[in-house]
């Protein structure tokens, strides 16, 4: 019987830049009923035209391996790698957060903006932006503890993510 | 400068002194790759190709009467040849009407390359007169798909496409043409390397899953082979190698609707197509044999019925082309990437090689003829030249006089009851001869794939067997067939009824037969006459054979309009979401075989 237990997967892929080759890809996802939790892309080598795209997603093992084919279908597509395959990858994710508030509240945030070592990228006297590296469960834990104390805008790029050891993509 | 004098034609041709505009490198490229037939219709942003194709002969073009069916012809065109079909049409309405077909080839696994036209890049984005997303349309309908924007990109780009089209598992590739790049100038062979694609598909199987799938064979008791249209994809060389397995292995054989003459249906071995409407002997035999090798198939919900009740006890051995097909709907223990031509041939040379004892299959054998004693596609025909025509007597009757005749016969179909019982009632002993829309269902394609089947076997016996409902939604393609005298014959089993719905509404919905009913029908022998052809019907039995005979005899198009039994339903019948073993038998076959499935069950 396939394993119905869900469980999550980071997937790195690399890809032709092409006009249509992202929406081929989120087409995919919307198209088979994917989940797809996060996904960024980015030129990573404009000389040979290709763009790293990295995707969070969800599924029985059977769904991921599925995923991981239809990917690798893509005429556009070079390479489709599991990066959580051989055991946990570093995955990284950057948030901005507008913190409007002033007192007591004010030196709170940024307090805890010290605590989870976010920098300060703007600065009026009623507000803040944060900046914050980090793993998507740090940055959710950071976003809690601001929203209570005037969190007005998110911005998250969404993860970016490595196998670990010398393997690459 | 002009040419020099001594240059000879050939050199001619592959070197034009001339700057080529657009139109005229499509036009090169495609007879430069084999390109001989293109099913197309015209419109603004195209017209600088068809004025190309107008000055030159070596790419003829058939001109159909909707776009939808120039890609249903071109994919009986490439069905019935082994080439890649090739669709021209404009930008808009001519693009987004070649949508249904491309689906319909994409799920069929079948060889396109479309061209369409497009706006002049420029005003891309704006709107413009009949500009269409085309290839925003298109991506979920394709197997890749381009918008040439660059003159230079556009002879790698086409042959990139034919390359696409054809390798791997086949499928549809869609080019977008705007007008400044077909008219403007464009190098046929561009300086410059273009960049390699990355994945050329697996074709010869790793030598460990041939050698663990025949280990399982050798040892079965209850085995089956489960073949399908990628036997087919693969070429006349893999039906070849099927039969020399079979009778290497004595192993009986089913085969998916789109597998149909891979292996020849009349053969003994033969089980008949498994699936909702498969015979009682493939659906038991699938429910219980012990090692179940699937070639070239891929696990269709009208195959497997119940997923988790399909084929419960089998060791299960997959070949396929295609890894996203592995483990997509039954979990698999074997599975085997390749090409399934040469995968049958390895497990050939393999069966060979291993020194074990051929299994001794005589028990399952007999559990098979039992379950065949059945006779589950067989029907009662009063024979009183006065009775109703029953649509598989038709059928069946159509098949042996074609057999008589000796000729080589191409079968499309459209989309219903009709469909079923030719396959279950037409036999088939050589593949690319069976053309049908399984995947898509797609009512309105058996009349067009004829014109491309007749087109690509000028001297074939081409026959569209159809329904008077689906025949409807492409009939105009009659003008086609009488534009260029193709002797294509329409065998309509005219039951009034959009059967297959009516059926359905029976079984599920109570009997309420909402909108199934064929109200209003043409005549359909005076339509032929309309249409230049010529018009026959039969009404009851005793006409039946008199008018095959007439429309086989008749060298030019025919509408056969066959009216038969009008509440008839096609058996068996695996309700969706049933198990095999849980079919529904025809009236006449219920009885017999509830004594025989208890039997059959204590065994599987
Ligand atoms: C009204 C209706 C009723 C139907 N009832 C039935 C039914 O009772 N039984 C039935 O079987 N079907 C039925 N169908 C058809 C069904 O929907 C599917 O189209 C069909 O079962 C799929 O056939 P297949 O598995 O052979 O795959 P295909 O769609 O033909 O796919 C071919 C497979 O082979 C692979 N392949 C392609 N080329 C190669 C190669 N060179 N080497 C190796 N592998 C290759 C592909 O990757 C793919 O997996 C019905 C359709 C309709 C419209
Ligand atoms: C384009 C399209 N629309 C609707 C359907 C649903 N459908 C499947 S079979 C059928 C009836 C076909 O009737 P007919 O052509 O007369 O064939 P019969 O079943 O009577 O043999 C319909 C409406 C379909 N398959 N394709
Ligand atoms: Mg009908």
């Amino acid at each position: 019987m396939a394993n119905m237990v869900e469980k999550r997967a980071v997937i790195g892929v690399l890809i032709e830049d092409e006009s249509g080759a992202l929406a081929r890809v989120v087409g995919l996802f919307s198209g088979r009923g994917y989940n797809i939790e996060s996904l960024t892309v980015a030129s990573i080598d404009p000389e040979a035209r290709l763009s790293r795209i990295t995707i969070v997603t969800t599924g029985t093992a059977d769904v991921i391996e599925q995923i991981k084919a239809q990917l690798a279908r893509l005429v556009p597509v070079h390479r489709v790698r599991d990066l959580g395959a051989d055991g946990p990858c570093v995955a990284r994710e950057l948030a901005m957060v507008k913190v409007v508030s002033t007192g007591e509240t004010r030196t709170e945030g940024l307090r805890i903006a010290d605590a989870f070592r976010a920098r300060v990228v703007d600065t009026t006297s009623g507000s803040f932006v944060f900046e914050l590296t980090g793993t998507a469960d740090k940055v959710d834990a950071f976003v809690d503890l601001m929203r209570p104390l005037g969190l007005a805008e998110l911005s998250r790029t969404g993860v970016a993510a490595m196998a670990r050891g010398p393997g690459v993509l | 400068m002009d040419a020099t004098p001594q240059m000879t034609d050939a050199a001619y041709d592959a070197k034009p002194t001339r700057t080529l505009n657009g139109a005229e490198v499509v036009m090169r490229v495609l007879s430069e790759l084999g390109c001989e037939v293109v099913f197309g219709y015209p419109g603004g942003a195209v017209l600088p190709i068809y004025d190309a194709l107008f000055q030159q002969s070596a790419v003829r073009h058939i001109l159909v009467r909707h776009e939808q069916a120039a890609v249903h012809a071109a994919e009986a065109y490439a069905r019935s040849t082994g080439k890649v079909g090739v669709v021209l049409v404009t930008s808009g309405p001519g693009a987004t009407n070649a949508v249904t077909g491309l689906l319909d080839a994409l799920m069929d696994s079948i060889p396109l390359v479309c061209l369409s036209g497009q706006v002049p890049t420029h005003l891309i984005g704006n709107d413009a007169f009949q500009e269409a997303d085309t290839t925003g349309i298109t991506r979920p309908v394709t197997k890749h798909n381009y918008l040439v924007k660059r003159a230079e990109d556009l002879a790698p780009v086409l042959r990139e496409a034919f390359e696409i089209a054809r390798s791997g598992r086949p499928g549809p590739v869609l080019v977008d043409l705007p007008k400044d790049i077909t008219v403007g100038p464009a190098p046929l062979n561009p300086e410059g390397k273009r960049r390699e694609r990355a994945h050329p598909p697996r074709l010869d199987p790793e030598r460990e899953a041939i050698r663990a799938a025949v280990r399982a064979m050798k040892a079965a008791r209850r085995p089956l082979l489960y073949t399908g249209g990628g036997v087919i994809n693969s070429g006349p060389q893999a039906s070849t190698a099927l039969r020399q397995l079979a009778d290497m292995t004595g192993f009986p054989v089913t085969s998916t609707l789109m597998g149909l003459g891979a292996y020849p249906t009349t053969d003994r071995q033969f089980l008949g197509m498994l699936g909702m409407h498969g015979s009682y002997e493939a659906n038991l035999a699938t429910h219980g044999c012990d090692v179940l090798v699937a070639l070239g198939a891929r696990f269709d919900d009208r195959v497997t019925g119940r997923t988790n009740a399909f084929s419960p006890h089998s060791f299960k051995i997959h070949a396929d082309i295609d890894p996203a097909q592995i483990n997509k709907i039954i979990h698999v223990d074997v599975p085997v990437l390749g090409d399934v031509g040469r995968t049958i041939e390895a497990m050939i040379a393999e069966w060979r090689d291993i020194p074990d004892e051929a299994p001794n299959l005589d028990a399952w054998w007999r559990q098979i003829e039992a379950w065949r004693a059945i006779d589950s596609f067989g029907f009662r025909q009063d024979t009183a030249p006065s009775a109703i025509i029953r649509p598989q007597h038709a059928v069946r009757r159509l098949y042996e006089i074609v057999r008589e005749s000796g000729r080589d016969a191409f079968v499309s179909t459209e989309v219903g009851q009709h469909q079923m019982w030719a396959a279950q009632h037409f036999q088939f002993d050589k593949p690319n001869r069976w053309l049908t829309s399984g995947g898509l269902g797609t009512m309105g394609y058996g009349l067009p794939a004829a014109v491309g089947a007749q087109v690509a076997n000028p001297d074939a016996l081409v026959i569209d067997i159809a329904g008077e409902a689906s025949t409807l939604m492409n009939i105009q393609e009659l003008g086609t067939i009488a534009q260029y005298r193709l002797p294509v014959k329409l065998f309509i089993l005219n039951n009034r009824y959009m059967g297959m719905v009516r059926q359905w509404q029976e079984l599920l919905h109570g009997s309420r037969y909402s909108q199934s009913y064929s109200e209003a029908l043409p005549d359909f022998v005076r339509l032929a006459e309309a249409f230049q052809g010529k018009g026959l019907r039969a009404t009851h039995v005793g006409e039946l054979d008199a008018v095959i005979r007439e429309m086989l005899a008749h060298d030019g198009p025919v509408v056969a309009d066959i009216c038969v039994a009008q509440d008839e339903n096609c058996y068996p019948m695996i309700p969706s979401g049933a198990a095999h073993n849980e079919m529904l038998l025809g009236p006449e076959q219920q009885a017999q075989a509830a004594s025989v499935t208890q039997a059959g069950m204590a065994l599987v």
